[in-house]
């Protein structure tokens, strides 16, 4: 007799053990582990979205925070992938959207009622701030978004090539083009800007005495230095100095580390792994001035916390990163200079950290404040998608600048029109 | 005198009548169960296909940035956008120089593995197996190899080192829109996951031609060879072939995977679905411009395959009957 006849397994005994399953099932959805937290908190669950830092130790680091947290069960999303935004902005659109999330500032956010206005949070530490920080983070008076991080991003190079060439760091863009072809061997590219060259478009932009969009919020960009600019580019792009199609992007600092290139552009989060590869053959420099009229220029890059204006627990997630992001220093540092070099956005934090005050960090530190440019809250996504179609089309394609710099124009024009009427 | 008698013989057992409730009639259990088997699929089409598809070319009336549920009617204009969208436009050009190599292409190969497998007397299932066996991966995976190993555009990719032993320099071959190497990655790339496929398809069709046609060929002359492939066996896979073009076309309509992973943000070498994820999906986030987008390429799908049908010939054996 097989098992399967045996009386012990009659059909009731089959519906009354399913029945029993979907039960138990039913109940167990009703406890705390439904995937969005549960255990340390008391009460409130909340889901934070962080994209995937390549540094070593940055995901731990953010969850051991969060752990820490007391009023509330916070889980992170440590979203790895090159898709975070699209991942983040459609997952704002349905019920699964996170409570709080990092992100750059963005007009289109606010305009969209998708993020919390914070300034309750920040007024009262508003001073301690970078005011740059807090510029790049207000509409109309009202505060959206903590900075927690700012990143400086230059060119850093190997001393030693640079002087078996003869020569110097470079300070405009025409001595960066004739650096590149003296410092390309057969196995060494002269320098590298990243795959698609999108890391250099704004540092171009202010390089060549121009901005993105001038204080009226219009079209600043469209000048003929930024023309001359992406002339050189095209020049540059097609010399066969330039490293393309390395395995790793611009952010991480494996080309330079693996004697890819002489000279690559980065940001200061790499500035650690740089020195621990290449000692004290490290230099920096920031993106050389492209035309006379133009001017030196960094790009402060770095992530702000946003707070889900559409979420379900809107308060809760105020109250969590007004308690990290505003009142736990230790955390902050800790996040600015364990594990990468980032720029702390608050300033008593930013004196007395010690990793920063001396050397190559310390340089870093001073270009950020001698040339930074900050993220202008009313450059969208659309925007910044445009001045990318600007790099593709007329210096990675060859076609014209004023007519790719006109199509962009369009784009941006329209796109202006929504937001400011 | 004659008699008859049943002794030994079986009478019919009788009819077990027992008694049950009353049952609806034949035709009402069939409905029943008509509905019980087809509603959840059903149900599936219209949550999952229609009303998508509905709420789409809503959306694509509306300024629908950021959301999915508008307000802000605005007619035709993302149909007029999307129109005058060079990167639109320029994707259905993509797509037609990609479909009008892949297809012819990937047809011949297959065709040509399945004959050479076909013939094979040894290890025949091992290579059947190591040309299916790409198949399993994906075109993720697939195509990260492409990109990191084998078409990365340093020194140590396999195909510049390869390159490199007869002097040539490093090829950035997905970087680079000119000369188009990337077309080079994007389509041995392709090839190789899906040419193991339809060669199990052209190898079942191979399989099912009756041996004695290749007899009576030979009897009236025919030479083994190019002649008879070309008057016994093709005729004979049309009906397949059929198929695989159908099937090849719609994988090529729908090509993403390799493309996006591929290709970094480019402006050139985009099929209509990455554009359109970057309209919709990606960072803009303008579902009323994708969406009129999604109508169009559509409406163009429909076309296309109309007058596809029309040029092979389906229906017309039925209509002949």
């Amino acid at each position: 007799m097989s098992a399967m006849s045996n009386s012990n397994w009659s059909r009731r005994s089959l519906f009354r053990a399913a029945a029993g399953m979907a039960a138990a099932g039913t109940l167990a959805a009703c406890g705390s582990n439904n995937g969005r937290g549960g255990g340390s908190g008391s009460g409130k669950n909340l889901v934070q979205y962080f994209h995937a830092y390549g540094e070593a130790g940055t995901e731990q680091a953010i969850k051991r925070y969060a752990k820490a947290y007391k009023d509330a069960s916070v889980t992170t999303q440590w979203i790895t992938g090159s898709n975070f935004e699209s991942k983040l902005f459609a997952s704002l659109l349905t019920d699964q959207a996170p409570d709080l999330f990092e992100f750059h500032p963005q007009l289109q956010l606010v305009k969209s009622g998708q993020v919390a206005d914070l300034t309750d949070l920040i007024e009262p530490v508003k001073s301690d701030f970078n005011q740059a920080d807090i510029t790049s983070h207000t509409v109309d008076g009202k505060i959206y978004g903590v900075r927690m991080i700012d990143d400086p991003q230059f060119f850093f190079y190997r001393k030693s090539l640079l002087d078996k060439a003869g020569i110097q760091a470079p300070t405009t863009l025409d001595e960066l083009i004739e650096a590149a072809a003296k410092l390309t061997t057969s196995k060494v590219k002269g320098l590298f800007l990243g795959n698609d060259l999108h890391a250099v478009i704004n540092p171009l932009i202010w390089s060549a005495g121009a901005d993105t969009l001038d204080a009226k919020n219009e079209i600043a960009y469209h000048t003929d230095g930024v023309v001359e600019g992406l002339k050189k580019m095209r020049k540059l792009f097609t010399s066969g100095h330039l490293l393309l199609d390395a395995p790793a992007d611009y952010w991480d600092p494996s080309a330079l580390n693996q004697g890819l290139c002489a000279i690559q552009f980065c940001g200061m989060w790499a500035m650690p792994q740089f020195q621990q590869t290449l000692g004290d053959d490290l230099g920096i420099m920031p993106f050389p001035k492209v035309t006379d009229a133009g001017k030196p220029s960094v790009y402060n890059g770095g992530w702000s916390m946003f707070v889900n204006a559409k979420g379900k627990n809107v308060d809760a997630a105020k109250e969590y990163v007004k308690w990290l992001w505003i009142d736990q220093k230790k955390y902050q540092e800790d996040w600015a200079t364990s594990y990468g070099f980032h720029i702390p956005p608050r300033t008593s934090i930013a004196q007395s950290a010690t990793k920063l005050k001396s050397g190559l960090p310390a340089e870093g530190v001073k270009l950020f404040d001698e040339y930074g440019h900050f993220d202008n809250i009313g450059w969208t996504q659309a925007m910044i998608t445009a001045t990318e179609n600007v790099f593709a089309d007329c210096v990675r394609k060859g076609g014209d600048p004023e007519a790719a710099l006109d199509t962009c124009d369009r784009t941006v024009g329209a796109e202006l029109k929504k937001l400011f009427g | 005198m004659s008699t008859t008698t049943t002794r030994g013989l079986a009478s019919p057992a009788p009819a077990k009548v027992t008694k049950t409730r009353p049952r609806r009639g034949p035709r009402g259990t069939r409905t029943f169960n008509f509905w019980l088997f087809t509603s959840p699929f059903l149900i599936g089409l219209i949550v999952f296909v229609y009303i998508p598809i509905g709420w789409s070319v809503y959306l694509s009336f509306f300024e629908a940035r950021f959301t999915v549920t508008p307000s802000d009617f605005v007619g035709l204009d993302n149909y007029r956008q999307m129109l005058t969208d060079s990167n639109f436009t320029g994707s259905l050009g993509t797509f037609t120089a990609f479909a009008a190599f892949i297809v012819p292409t990937t047809w011949a190969v297959s065709l040509g593995l399945a004959l050479l497998v076909n013939r094979l007397r040894f290890m025949r299932a091992f290579y059947r197996s190591v040309f299916f066996l790409p198949t399993a991966c994906s075109y993720v995976a697939a195509s990260l190899i492409w990109k990191m190993s084998i078409f990365n555009g340093v020194r140590f990719g396999l195909a510049n080192t390869v390159i490199g032993w007869f002097g040539v320099d490093n090829v950035a071959w997905l970087a680079n829109p000119d000369p188009p190497w990337y077309w080079l990655v994007i389509l041995t790339a392709r090839l190789w996951l899906q040419s193991g496929f339809y060669m199990i398809l052209f190898l079942a069709a191979l399989q099912n031609i009756p041996r004695e046609l290749y007899e009576a060929a030979a009897i009236d002359g025919a030479k083994p060879g190019w002649q008879t492939f070309r008057h016994i066996t093709l005729p004979q896979l049309r009906a397949t072939s059929t198929a695989v073009i159908l099937l090849l076309l719609v994988a090529a309509y729908q090509a993403f995977d390799e493309f996006f992973n591929l290709l970094s943000k480019t402006t050139w070498g985009r099929p209509p679905l990455v554009e359109l994820y970057y309209t919709a999906l990606g960072q803009n986030q303008n579902y009323g411009a994708g969406s009129a987008g999604a109508v169009i390429l559509t409406l163009l799908i429909c076309v296309v395959t109309l007058f596809q049908g029309r040029i092979m010939g389906f229906g017309r054996g039925d209509q002949s009957q």
